[in-house]
């Protein structure tokens, strides 16, 4: 019954991993031979995927796994195994391709750099940990590649590690999400110890399942929350977005890579996966922690969305607008809607890489220049960077009709400004898609319109290996409408479980006008706003305080510098010094008494006052001038103390017994 | 297989005397031979021992002194087996890390077979004999071959560790007047059953045995010989202090101390779970101020002992026992025994190559290693990562079941300790930072990469790291019987 793939999942991320350690074992450090093995582990790795993805359509809501048992420790063994149903084979098809493309690009924007050899090792390794994270059925084993996700991307973001910054930031990455996996290791142990397993799907026994659920009952809330802080961490949610910018470090397929494929999907992801712990016990789908969900969402939303206006680096605009996006993805898993936040997530994956290796490509084409306002006019020498890049722009502003990523978030509005609770959610993503639509068309205009700056005086259009993966995503992009409009819902469905009907009367909703409104005040605002930007924003000569606000990411940065860092390193600092001074201080003084106690004890032998005390010390000091000859003068009034001591507590002995 | 402990015991003393009359040059050679055969003795043990059988096994008994008490009575449990595993690992890696003559040869060699008898010895006698035998030459080889300050460091260490030993002495023959034995198997018994002494007497010898035992591991606030004998002495000998000498201390605590004084350690068992939750969050926070290299490893050591003793201390001090979190928590502590050995004496190691190249061992006196010496950066990683827990190596998976035991017997005092995670985390990064990345400093732009000899001592300690973190139910295998029984022992 169960078709081949689902007992050979495994290789889906193996042959990625295998190719990876390949490359590092065999590769030079320059050999096109390692992006080969690179892209056709990933090649296999995508035909796996889609292997897979075919059973997910036999009928709505398939599901297979695989277990087994990992080790025994005592009389318990702990299992682990993979499982395949349309969320998993949904996320496998677009890591794999999306990863393809951007390995492809790799091989152009890359082809420079003198360790070419071990970016494409570390690329594979990436693609192979997020796979793992995607098809595991065990919390376990999801957190042992969440943190294998973690490990790659501190090694891509500091791949340039002669240079400083980006040794920092991939260290704040590493320890930025770090604090949040705390919680979610905490959750892991929280639902180990009450629902017993950690297998998702375990014929009913599974913690998701409802046996699992029962047992862990009423601490449901906790463990959510705490598996939720993990997912803040990686998915870039405030309060742990702060590593997300600085990850702009890494070269730009990483950046595409973490920030489309694989990495902060991972958050969103993992709320979907483990989301009957969420859910449990809601009534009318609400429960404080998906409430919470809900709003660390919403802040994390607008908060991007606002810091992403006054940004001048072309890839941290993109990097907010992600820290923006998943906040609309959790938002939308938290009102209820996890088919609507993993199609937004699907959607992103394509426009987002497409977006990042676009800007790539810009930054390519104008010899490694990051700020925008030194750009613009490229929309003439780089037609193709220029096209592709605006359905990205158009997608990502959410400009209906042809666009997937317009009709994903259409979806996200239409669940939250149904949810229950508050209404309040709705209309601040309303005004977020208002900002989305402005910053990006900021950005368009300083990159691509008006006149060729400083930057772009020698820009020229990318060589076809950058390109064709811009095209392949572009359309990518476009082709995704087909199954995610509300005429013919076919993502919706196949990833709620249920099946698809094609109604083209719903094509047509009250949202559609509504968020065609938003966006067009958006795109309109950002016309009149920025039509004769130059090198000087704007908005930062109308509202200097406002820009200067937004343009420090709101100073978060220094207030965890000044506040939680500053304590914990106070906190080490002390912890040193008291070391140094209060344990080993009391150590030394007990030393010193011992000392005054031989010194005093030696004065009272040497004048010969008292005998008994002279015989009791005499046998010490023998050994303590033997060892003496080892350590001038020290260990002989020690260990007469010791003498005296030991005589002392076996008359005590004596006495007590 | 009788006497097979006994050859195991005796062949590195043997082999003291052999490396102490050799030629300078041969005396490793002559190590390193006995290293072989005690390896293959390690393993031939491994392979007669029942894994399914409970108790100890292999045992040897010869009357001794009987008019005290003492017995020769050897034997091995799974705790045993992994320990003497452990140590056969343990001393030929430090060997082979550094060059050294005869008179350091000959005191290493009479520290192992101090090492084999203690973690197989099974009469407090017999046991205490070789306690005590491990310290005199692991004071003598950092008197003698440390470095700065190795006079003051070596006393302290020396002194320190020998006070808790006279200590202990004395509360073991307190329980010997009371009770008549110094069996551990017979002492055990009489510990379940009721206990060992009455009122006053028995918590000064408890407090005799738990100070003894908790200089050795250290615990804090009784670690800070540590620090400065680790800093000090030289690289091998590191190696084996965390390596396989901080085990004698945990060991002690698992063959003594908890099962002879159950009523005493429930009753203390939040202050108890205090001091390993202090050891383990400053230790991290002091390994993170550290400036020089080795010391940072030196914290970090204490650190990850504290591990073990959070989740020893959860097993025994708290009310509620589940079984399967008992053994999760003493599994979890069996493997991190293991691990810790072999990952910090990886570190040390790693730390006695960057001081070989450069002469220097602070923080600040490398920088942009990774464009000179890639692959020495690279594999040194991987020793840090699994010092800070990366799944996927080995260090995770006894942590997690440390965790895992210690959360659900005692949670507060876990959500606390998990703290340390982040700065151990932290603090490696830190180190990582500043050695491999920026600009190459201009002192290490000579450095030679990994040699090829230090490869072939490299990659097998490497890829039994990801053994065991990948498969690593082989070591399992080894303790899992004894682990159950513990966990019977102590419920």
């Amino acid at each position: 019954m169960s078709p081949w793939i689902v007992d050979h999942l495994w290789l889906v991320p193996a042959v990625p991993l295998a190719a990876s350690l390949l490359i590092l074992s065999f590769a030079g450090s320059r050999s096109k031979g390692a992006a080969a093995l690179a892209i056709i582990g990933q090649l296999i790795a995508l035909v796996l995927a889609v292997a897979a993805f075919i059973p997910t359509l036999q009928e709505p809501g398939w599901r297979a796994f695989h277990n087994f048992t990992w080790f025994t420790f005592g009389e318990n063994a702990v299992r682990i195994g993979w499982v395949l149903d349309p969320l998993a084979a949904a996320m496998l098809v677009m890591i794999t391709l999306v990863g393809l493309c951007i390995f492809v690009f790799s091989m152009g924007y890359m082809a420079e750099d003198k360790n070419f050899s071990r970016f494409f090792a570390y690329l594979s390794f990436f693609s192979a940990a997020m796979l793992g994270v995607v098809i595991a059925n065990s919390l376990l084993l999801l957190f042992v590649c969440w943190e294998l996700v973690g490990l790659a991307s501190y090694l891509l973001i500091g791949f340039w590690i002669h240079k400083p910054s980006a040794a920092a930031a991939a260290k704040k990455a590493f320890i930025t999400t770090r604090i949040g996996d705390l919680g979610f290791f905490f959750g892991i142990l929280w639902l180990y110890g009450s629902s017993g397993t950690l297998l998702f799907y375990d014929d009913g026994k599974g913690c998701l399942e409802s046996a699992g659920l029962l047992a862990v009952g009423a601490s449901a809330t906790f463990i959510a929350l705490l598996i939720f802080s993990g997912a803040v961490g990686k998915s870039g949610q405030f309060p742990l977005h702060v590593w997300l910018p600085e990850a702009m470090e890494g070269p730009t397929p990483v950046s595409a890579l973490i920030h489309a494929a694989t990495m902060v999907a991972a958050g969103v992801f993992l709320v979907a996966r483990v989301y009957p712990l969420f859910s449990l016990g809601a009534v009318d789908g609400v429960t404080p922690s998906l409430t919470v969900v809900v709003w660390v969402g919403v802040v994390t939303a607008l908060m991007a969305a606002l810091i992403a206006i006054a940004q001048a680096d072309i890839k941290r605009i993109l990097a907010y607008s992600t820290v923006s996006q998943l906040g609309l993805m959790m938002v939308s898993l938290g009102v209820g809607g996890v088919a609507a936040g993993i199609m937004h997530l699907l959607a992103h994956g394509f426009f987002k890489a497409l977006l990042f290796i676009g800007s790539g490509s810009v930054i390519h084409g104008c010899h490694h220049e990051h700020d925008i306002r030194k750009m613009g006019g490229l929309r003439r020498v780089m037609p193709v960077t220029f096209l592709t890049y605006a359905v990205g722009m158009m997608t990502l502003s959410g400009v209906p009709l042809f666009f997937s990523g317009a009709w994903t978030k259409e979806e996200i509005l239409h669940q939250t400004a149904h949810w229950p609770r508050s209404q309040a959610p709705f209309y601040l993503m309303l005004a977020g898609v208002v900002l989305t639509a402005l910053y990006m068309t900021r950005q368009m205009i300083y990159v691509f319109f008006g006149n060729r700056r400083a930057a772009a005086e020698h820009a020229h259009e990318s060589p076809r290996v950058m390109t064709v993966p811009l095209i392949v995503l572009a359309l990518g992009t476009i082709a995704l409408s087909i199954v995610v409009t509300p005429a013919w819902p076919w993502l919706h469905a196949y990833l709620s479980g249920e099946p698809a009907r094609f109604e083209i009367a719903r094509l047509i909703q009250p949202m559609l006008f509504v968020s065609l409104a938003l966006v067009a005040a958006g795109i309109g605002l950002g016309l009149l706003i920025y039509r004769r930007a130059g090198a000087f924003d704007p908005l930062e000569r109308s509202q200097p305080a406002l820009f200067r606000f937004l343009e420090n990411k709101m100073w978060i940065d220094e207030l965890y510098a000044h506040t939680v860092i500053a304590f914990s390193r106070t906190a080490a600092v002390l912890s040193d010094w008291m070391d140094r001074y209060i344990w080993d201080g009391f150590v030394r003084a007990f030393g010193s008494i011992g000392q005054a106690f031989g010194i005093l004890t030696k004065g009272v032998d040497e004048r010969g006052i008292n005998a008994a005390v002279d015989e009791g010390v005499g046998s010490a000091r023998g050994v303590g001038r033997v060892m003496s000859l080892w350590h001038s003068g020290q260990i002989q009034t020690y260990l007469g103390a010791v003498a005296i001591g030991m005589l002392a507590l076996l008359l005590f002995y004596v006495w007590l017994a | 297989m009788a006497g097979l402990i006994s050859a195991l015991i005796l062949l590195p003393l043997a082999g003291a005397l052999f490396a102490g009359m050799a030629r300078e040059n041969y005396a490793r050679g002559i190590a390193l031979f006995f290293n072989a055969i005690t390896a293959i003795l390690a393993v031939t043990l491994w392979r007669n021992f029942d894994i399914t059988a409970a108790g100890l096994q292999i045992v040897e008994r010869h009357a001794w002194i009987p008019a005290i008490g003492a017995e020769y009575v050897v034997g091995i449990d799974g705790l045993s087996l992994l320990l003497v595993l452990l140590t056969s690992l343990i001393f030929p890696f430090a060997f082979l890390a550094q060059r050294r003559g005869r008179g350091y040869c000959a005191l290493m060699l009479v520290m192992q077979s101090a090492l084999y008898g203690t973690f197989t010895a099974h009469n407090f006698v017999l046991w205490f004999l070789f306690y005590e035998m491990s310290l005199i030459p692991a004071f003598l080889l950092i008197k003698i071959w440390g470095g700065e300050n190795r006079d003051r460091a070596a006393t302290k260490f020396f002194i320190y560790t020998f006070l808790g030993s006279v200590a202990m002495l004395l509360s073991f023959l307190g329980i010997y007047f009371a009770k008549g034995t110094f069996d551990f198997a017979a002492l055990a018994e009489l510990g379940r059953a009721g206990p060992l002494l009455n009122g006053n007497l028995a918590w000064l010898a408890f407090a005799g045995i738990f100070l003894g035992l908790a200089v050795k591991v250290p615990l804090f606030p009784f670690h800070t010989w540590l620090p400065d004998a680790y800093e000090t002495a030289p690289v091998g000998v590191s190696m084996v202090l965390t390596g396989v000498l901080s085990k004698m201390g945990v060991y002690g605590f698992v063959r003594l101390l908890l099962p002879l004084f159950p009523h005493e350690i429930r009753i203390l068992g939040p202050w108890l779970l205090g001091l390993a939750v202090c050891s383990i969050v400053f230790a991290s926070l002091a390994a993170w101020a550290q400036s020089d290299l080795k010391r940072m490893v030196a914290y970090l050591s204490i650190n990850h002992l504290g591990y073990c003793m959070i989740g020893l201390f959860a097993v025994t001090a708290s009310a509620a026992r589940p079984a399967v979190e008992m053994q999760a928590a003493l599994s979890g502590v069996f493997l991190q025994i293991f691990n810790h050995g072999i990952t910090a004496a990886a570190l040390f190691y790693y730390v006695g190559l960057l001081e070989q190249r450069r002469g220097l061992r602070g923080l600040g006196d490398f920088g942009g290693l990774m464009q000179r010496t890639p692959l020495l950066c690279g594999w040194m990683s991987v020793a840090m990562f699994s010092s800070l827990g990366l799944p996927a190596l080995n260090g995770f998976i006894g942590e997690f079941l440390i965790f895992k035991g210690s959360f659900a017997l005692a949670a507060a005092a876990t959500s606390i300790a998990v703290l340390g995670l982040l700065f151990t985390a932290i603090a490696f990064l830190r180190a990582m930072q500043m050695l491999f990345s920026g600009p190459l400093s201009e002192s290490c732009s000579a450095f030679p990469d990994l040699l090829r000899t230090e490869k072939w001592i490299v990659v097998p300690v490497t890829l039994l790291m990801f053994a065991i973190g990948i498969a690593p139910q082989f070591l399992f295998n080894i303790f899992n019987t004894t682990v159950i029984q513990m966990a019977r022992l102590f419920a």
